[in-house]
């Protein structure tokens, strides 16, 4: 044999330089292989605690997006109409002046016609003390939009919630359960716990319509008729109680079920919790039949106890639950046709989990000591675990299914447990330790506080004195009294209806509200371009827009501050806003520019920077009027936040050797970056369960400035200030819901969780099947069309549609629909699904591209055959003839309730592009190459 | 013609477990990118930002629909990733007119060597398994070459001498080790789980294994789970009973 001689042992690169992925929201670790100061191959880092050297599709493919040519090159102002695409190259210093003089008389007059949304910006606790300090009310990221219902819900219960706020105990949990849980939000951990569990033996059993991802590998697939998991899990949970298959010792000891309520329907505070002085819950103890508060060393709350003082009963929230729940309503047969699964399968699967919570429990051989004061000589085991995801928020009912799954979870005594579901820091976090939304408005002046935050009854609510919503997207108000995360949806459509006022200037950041994060695509589009009939200016005056790349947004934009990709730039992956923590340890991270950019671009938080130093806003500039923090680098090292803590937990102090609290240290981000761009603190052992509760996790977190002082709490498995809403809307105290909500609040704001359907407002008679959309694992969002190697994955995106349904409408694989919702029509090519709810159809979110955008070529498949089923949304539901128009999102938290949407289909003639068909935009960055072969060594 | 070893020193080869691939495609973009930048010419790609786009990949997964028999079975989604299998009888080899395809004698790799390729497609035809490609801009047969360039290669940390596929796989789905070695992590793997070949048939013996899918949606019948929810009471008051009743116990 004559074989070739080969080197084996190539240069892989002259250097690693390490930093944190932004391909999604998951927030990888990356090694970052240079060649000649260029970027020649993307890897995981194994050291990092997100993803452990594992990566991606999209994580791997960053070199193609830093050298996307949809790339924005410069600052632009628009030259011709909106929505053209026509705009000029500008310098840095004009693009800042224009803002400048746009903003700047706003803020002397009034700042709330600043409307500043920053969609999935990464940032938050950076964009909104800007906001914040410009004094606008108008501030929200993008949480409205996607998922404040399984936030809020997570932290309203249980002070924690899932998405990447926990995760299941992957070490020892041995049935796991998800529903309606999409591929891309904490992707790669949950990819690494299915492995890791599934190698063990442990059973999956995956809740969603569609069987594709995580529920192609599920043991069990359970393809439930979207909407109704709520009904579902209430009929388990009802399965659980009946049979006394729950953790009595611990709804006991860690929650509110045996706390005391008034059961007096007479008494303005009936449905109240009784409290003391100190507002601490009360409850009777078993060992000495006393009320007493609930955190007294050696008390036993009692879950039966009644008590009753001046002539009224209180009973335990126990009872109540018990009187609901064994209900035949829940019964599995009395939900089985609705939820489409058999009732036996129902009983089944409750049963699995009863078997494997309580014969399956263990022992962790770990003593620790409870908030009372007792020691435990070991920590005791469920392990059965849960997540979900957008799939059970995106619902009018998504707070209250949320909030079911929840109750589910502790009636069984699953959180914080070995084997069960486990917060990652800062949480546990319970509400009341969260701040409430400030609304306060001064000309000139910073807001009176943050934002947003969590209301506790109707004196929270941000409501001007006449009544009147007093943010523009009307969160906190009436109509959605818990909207946590803003309601970035509503903005473009209140902004343009002036309702409740007119606004001057919509600032937004990452947010593709012309095209794929909107409902209503082409409305949003109109509501942009719109022109005061007579003034001949637009409705909504100025727009300035903040983008990496040529969205479909840009057009829309009066002024474009082009951003910096994610290897060029500083971020800061914060534990004051979303870090990268794990169960046992906290950890935050960086971003840094690996690469210098080649074009005339500025990361967006270094761009705020400037213009807050120009705006004079007082925490942008120091006493003597000048800039404070040169960019963004320099805030994540200098920017103070309360004494001790800055954006960053790792290496503070003088010689960086602090961990939470500690003085600045002005060589930080340089040991993050020789530490590979990220920072660990890890929980010790006997502090790493029963967070809420436990004595040693408390004082460490203290000692790391996750909280101010030790806060133990109950889990809200009633929740109180739903029900103060409630009250009000009975007609107790001075602040009362307009007439038209009375009703719906008292239905929907039940402080224990209920099901709704939501059919009839869709109406769901006329239009039986329901349209739902998935990420593709490969792709985050619009970005990965301009990829050139992520898009030869997911270029297409077919409407799937179930077998049946194929057969009674005459299509085959290939053909073309029609499909109809109340609000409009899309004629979309298809393909035959058989792992599918047979009256559901789908397809992958944001592949359909305009023509114009993403520096793709008019005749690309995404701009030809792509589409969005966004078309077919409406922000408002249907008239349905009381002559109001409801809005479509759930009326506790005001999320966007996008996977209600109903249609009809039925066979249509090929059209030569898919429907509808808009005219195309002018690149601002012209077209990408032909070819790609992309070599960076020799 | 060119000949194939008669014996390789060692099988170096892939375990893939279909009962894990969630279908991600971490393994096809790491490969795009490992082989893009290292061994041979880089894995091009047509029209790129286009219609019609294309490009090479030593590594692709596609995904299908199985339906069980029964009328109430569901069906069942399985991702099938694919790339060169490594076959000990390899026909991509036997059948090159110039030598350029060969398999290596120390580890069963098999390579094509660029010099000599003349782009004529001939391998790719005899492959069963279409695991090969011809790069398009560069006219040469490109394949999985297993990493040669990494898995021997002294410039990386030991831990990290594995194909790129195997490292990024975030769902532990690949493996790869000496399937000739029956004690290997790999072997046992393929022994415990009843790994399989790919298309046996072909008589082309490959070396990488496919573990099945593990039976899906068998979760017992409520029948045999019913002690479990055996209930304690019929209706709320009844359930308070019982309560009182086991609290004393507690």
């Amino acid at each position: 044999m004559n074989q070739p001689k080969i080197d084996l042992s190539p240069k892989v690169s002259d250097e690693i330089r390490k930093t944190t992925c932004y391909m999604c929201a998951c927030r990888c670790g990356i090694n970052v292989h240079m060649k000649e100061g260029k970027v020649a191959y993307i890897e995981g880092n194994r050291d990092h605690p997100v993803n452990k050297g594992v990566l991606c599709a999209k994580g791997s493919a960053g070199i193609m997006q830093v050298n996307a040519p949809s790339r924005l090159n410069a600052p632009m102002k628009r030259v011709g109409p909106r929505g053209s695409g026509e705009f000029e190259k500008i310098s840095w210093d004009e693009a800042l002046q224009i803002a400048t003089d746009w903003l700047e008389p706003i803020r002397k007059e009034n700042p709330e016609k600043l409307a500043f949304f920053t969609g999935r910006d990464q940032s938050q606790s950076f964009t909104s003390y800007w906001a914040q300090h410009f004094g606008t009310p108008n501030y929200a990221a993008h949480g409205g939009f996607c998922s404040v219902n399984m936030a809020a819900a997570g932290i309203y219960t249980m002070g924690g919630a899932f998405w990447e706020f926990g995760q299941p105990d992957w070490d020892h949990t041995k049935l796991f359960m998800l529903f309606g849980v999409a591929e891309d939000h904490d992707s790669n951990p949950i990819k690494m716990g299915i492995g890791k569990i599934k190698a063990r033996g442990a059973r999956v059993i995956g809740v969603n319509p569609i069987r594709t991802g995580y529920n192609a590998v599920a043991d069990d697939w359970v393809g439930i008729t979207p909407g109704t998991d709520g009904l579902f899990i209430l009929a388990m949970i009802h399965c659980l109680m009946k049979a006394g298959k729950i953790d009595l010792n611990y709804l006991a000891q860690y929650t509110n079920a045996p706390v005391l309520v008034n059961s007096d329907e007479k008494s303005p505070e009936f449905g109240l919790l009784m409290r003391d002085k100190d507002g601490k819950e009360l409850v009777i103890d078993r060992a000495t039949g006393k009320l007493t508060p609930f955190d007294q060393p050696g008390v036993k709350p009692d879950l039966s106890a009644t008590h009753r003082v001046a002539g009224i009963t209180h009973r335990p929230v126990f009872h109540m639950m018990a009187e609901r729940y064994l209900e035949d309503e829940y019964a599995p047969e009395a939900v089985a046709e609705r939820c489409g699964i058999p009732a036996k399968r129902i009983r089944a699967i409750a049963a699995e989990l009863a078997r494997v919570a309580f014969e399956e429990s263990f022992e962790l051989d770990q003593e620790w000591t409870d908030f009372r004061g007792e020691h435990h000589k070991t920590m005791t085991g469920r392990p059965v675990s849960f997540h979900a995801m957008r799939g059970i928020s995106a619902h009018a009912n998504g707070f209250q299914t949320c909030r079911a799954l929840h109750v589910l979870q502790i009636l069984l005594g699953t959180v914080e447990v070995p084997g069960g579901f486990r917060f990652k820091p800062p949480y546990p976090k319970p509400a009341t330790a969260h701040p409430k939304p400030h609304v306060g408005v001064t000309p000139g002046k910073p807001l009176d506080g943050p934002h947003l935050g969590f209301v506790h009854g109707p004196d929270d609510l941000a409501l001007k004195a006449d009544g009147t919503a007093a943010r523009i997207d009307k969160a906190f108000t009436w109509e959605n009294p818990m909207s946590s995360h803003g309601l970035m949806h509503m903005v473009i459509s209140n902004a343009h209806a002036g309702d409740p006022y007119k606004i001057d200037t919509l600032f937004m950041y990452m947010a593709n509200m012309s095209w794929n994060s909107s409902m209503n695509t082409r409305g949003v589009i109109e509501m942009l371009t719109d022109k005061n009939e007579e003034t001949g200016e637009y409705v909504i005056p100025r727009i300035i827009y903040s983008d990496a790349y040529s969205s479909e947004m840009v057009a829309y934009a009066d002024l474009i501050f082009p951003d910096a990709t994610y290897l060029e730039r500083h971020d800061c992956i914060s534990m004051l806003d979303r870090p990268i923590c794990e169960a046992d340890a906290a950890a935050d991270a960086i971003r840094w520019p690996v690469i210098e950019p080649d074009r005339d671009v500025r990361g967006f938080q270094s761009v705020l920077c400037e213009l807050g130093a120009r705006l004079n806003l007082p925490g942008f500039v120091n006493e003597d009027g000048s800039q404070k923090y040169a960019d963004y680098g320099d805030y994540i090292v200098n920017h103070i936040r309360k004494p001790g803590i800055g954006p960053l937990a790792g290496f503070r102090g003088e010689n960086g050797d602090k961990a939470g609290r500690g003085d600045v240290n002005p060589k930080q981000l340089d040991q993050y970056i020789e530490n590979g761009g990220f920072f660990v603190e890890h929980i010790q052992a006997g502090a790493n369960y029963y967070k809420p509760w436990n004595k040693a996790y408390q004082d460490w977190a203290v000692g790391m400035g996750l909280l101010d002082s030790p806060q133990p709490y109950l889990f809200n498995l009633y929740v109180e200030p739903m029900r103060k809403f409630q009250l009000a809307a009975e007609g107790h105290g001075d602040r009362q819901p307009p007439d038209h909500l009375r009703e719906r609040i008292k239905e929907k704001m039940d402080p224990l969780p209920i099901w709704y359907s939501n059919e009839d407002e869709n109406k769901g008679d006329e239009y039986p099947i329901t349209a739902l959309t998935q990420r593709p694992m490969a792709m985050y969002h619009s970005w990965g069309s301009q990829n050139a190697w992520l898009r030869q994955l997911h270029g297409h995106n077919p409407l799937y549609v179930p077998t049946k349904l194929m057969q009674t409408s005459g299509l085959k694989d290939g053909d073309w629909a029609k499909v109809t919702s109340p609000h409009g029509e899309i004629t979309v090519p298809v393909l035959e699904m058989a792992a599918l709810n047979e009256n559901t159809i789908w397809t992958w979110n944001a592949i359909g591209k305009r023509k114009g955008a993403w520096a793709l070529e008019e005749d690309a498949p995404e701009v030809t055959k792509g589409f969005l089923l966004n078309h077919l949304i409406h922000e408002l539901l249907p008239p349905k003839g009381d002559g109001l128009r409801w809005a479509n999102s759930d009326p506790i938290t005001g999320q966007a309730a996008w996977f209600d949407l109903k249609v009809k289909i039925e066979k249509a003639d090929p059209p030569s592009e898919s429907q509808p068909v808009l005219p195309a935009i002018k690149s601002p960055v012209g077209k990408g190459p032909k070819d790609l072969a992309w070599k960076v060594g020799k | 013609m060119t000949t194939l070893p008669n014996l390789t020193q060692k099988k170096l080869g892939l375990v893939i477990d279909l009962d894990t691939c969630v279908g991600c495609h971490a393994c096809v973009i790491s490969c795009k990118g490992w082989n893009t930048e290292n061994y041979g010419a880089p894995l091009s790609d047509q029209n790129a930002y286009g219609a019609d786009n294309s490009g090479t990949f030593l590594n692709r997964v596609h995904s299908f629909e199985v339906q069980p028999t029964g009328d109430e079975a569901a069906a069942q989604l399985i991702h099938f990733p694919k790339s060169c299998l490594h076959c000990e009888d390899a026909p991509c080899v036997t059948v090159c007119p110039t030598g350029a395809s060969y398999k290596r004698e120390e580890d069963g790799i098999v390579l094509v060597n660029e010099q000599d390729c003349i782009g004529c497609g001939l391998c790719a035809w005899a492959c069963p398994y279409g695991a090969r490609e011809l790069d398009q801009a560069e006219g040469v047969m490109k394949k999985c070459t297993l990493c040669v360039d990494r898995i021997y290669n002294e410039n990386l940390e030991e831990v990290d001498r594995v194909p790129t596929c195997v490292r990024t796989c975030p769902s532990g789905a690949r493996h790869f080790g000496d399937l000739g070695d029956e004690n290997s992590d790999v072997s046992k793997l393929v022994a415990e789980r009843g790994g399989m070949d790919l298309m046996p048939e072909q008589g082309t013996k490959p070396v990488n294994k496919y573990l099945p899918p593990r039976p899906k949606d068998e979760l017992p019948e409520f029948d045999v789970l019913a002690p479990f929810l055996e209930p304690v009471a019929q209706e709320a008051k009844g359930f308070l009973g019982w309560l009182d009743k086991t609290l004393e116990k507690l």
